[in-house]
């Protein structure tokens, strides 16, 4: 068989595919501690105060990696959604529809945090600019991808409309990404591009410890909210009946 | 590849290509109407209605802040390199408010030629730095230091 047959097959398994995640889980929960401790160190106490913003500068550590998730995890959406729909595969859709609440949670974060820090910066809570304003409807289609899978009985149709939505909405990621340039807005331009970051090293490495700590922190719940579900959807099946008989570790 | 699921990945394609165009469309036809605000050459081209409000959006010119010493009221140019609009305001300016810096006023053009705002918004750019590294870069003559977009 193909290697990559053979891969999406072994993966595509629910007793496989439980087995490895609860391996992976404890790692990722270990390197989110661990890099959130580096990062809010250095955030918090060693970064300095901004020449402009002063303290509040210190929001950001929080509000970019969270807002740079909300746009990751929607996108991982799409891809697991995509190949939940052409292919059928059953972990995909499940890994779909886990990562709704995640990224939702991230969108509110980043939306918060962001409007925590226009009060002080720009004398404002909250202006309806494209960036703004396309952060709010990322956080409208995660809530929509969650209300649609929840309107169906069935979870393989449920996931699968699911993923249809996911797939559709992605075209906001292009749109909350470039609206700082297309458009004239009140949120200021990318900071870190392809050519370069405008960010002074000592506040940099914060971010990237916390961006990087924000990652492993899905990659735990998600799993964790993946292993739930597929324990819920097979709970008549024999490798779930073997498993809580502990029989199989 | 099966050909159902040929079937589906050319369902799923045509569906994104769908949204995508449609996305495009929609948004080049909403282009004037997305842009948060407007510049101090827009203003003088377009010769904008008086008592129409919008969104003015500009550099604080050098040295043209004045404030009046009985109340909040107070003036500046807002200016984009190219053309200048003068403002009134009367309230509270935000913190970053300061010559040089990038502004949002909200508000109207009077009959007398001036922009009365009626809210002041601070625009931050997009560099970020301690402040002995914006001091040493204004000694330096830089062009980043001291605010500005």
């Amino acid at each position: 068989m193909n290697p990559i047959y053979l891969f999406f097959h072994k993966t595509g398994s629910p007793p496989w595919f439980y087995r490895f995640a609860g391996k992976l889980i404890p790692w990722l929960w270990a390197g989110f501690v661990v890099l959130t401790a580096i990062g809010l160190y250095l955030g918090l106490l060693r970064a300095p105060p901004d020449y402009q913003q002063g303290e509040s500068v210190r929001i950001m550590y929080l509000h970019v990696p969270a807002a740079w998730l909300s746009m990751m995890i929607y996108g991982m959406m799409a891809v697991t959604g995509f190949i939940a729909l052409v292919w059928r595969i059953r972990i995909m859709e499940v890994l779909t529809i886990s990562s709704a609440p995640v990224g939702a949670a991230f969108t509110i974060i980043a939306l918060v945090t962001g409007s925590l820090w226009g009060r002080p910066t720009w004398g404002t809570y909250w202006v309806w600019d494209a960036r703004l304003t396309s952060e709010l409807v990322l956080l409208f289609l995660y809530i929509g991808v969650i209300a649609l899978y929840n309107a169906y009985d069935e979870p393989r149709k449920a996931a699968r409309a699911a993923a249809l939505m996911a797939i559709v909405g992605a075209v906001n990621l292009p749109i909350i990404h470039y609206s700082v340039m297309w458009w004239n807005t009140l949120h200021q331009g990318s900071s870190i591009g392809t050519s370069g970051s405008s960010i002074h090293p000592s506040m940099l490495w914060p971010l990237v410890f916390m961006a990087f700590a924000f990652k492993f922190y899905y990659g735990a719940n998600l799993l964790s909210r993946a292993r739930l579900k597929l324990l819920a959807q097979d709970h008549r099946k024999r490798w779930v009946q073997e498993l809580l008989s502990g029989k199989e570790k | 590849m099966t050909p159902t699921r040929k079937r589906r990945l050319i369902a799923v394609l045509v569906v994104i290509a769908g949204v995508g165009l449609a996305a495009t469309v929609a948004f080049r036809a909403l282009q004037e109407n997305m842009l948060f605000f407007v510049s101090p050459t827009d203003v003088k081209e377009q010769s904008l209605p008086t008592g129409k409000r919008f969104r003015l959006g500009g550099l604080v010119a050098m040295d043209s802040v004045s404030r009046a010493d009985d109340s909040l009221a107070v003036t500046f140019i807002v200016t984009d390199g190219l053309a200048s609009v003068d403002v009134q305001f009367n309230g509270i300016l935000p913190d970053l408010f300061r010559e040089g810096q990038g502004i949002i006023a909200i508000g109207e053009l009077t009959p007398g030629g001036y922009f009365e705002a009626e809210e002041v918004l601070a625009k931050h750019d997009e560099n970020y730095m301690p402040p002995e590294v914006a001091d040493a870069l204004e000694k330096a003559g830089h062009p980043d230091a001291g605010g500005g977009e």
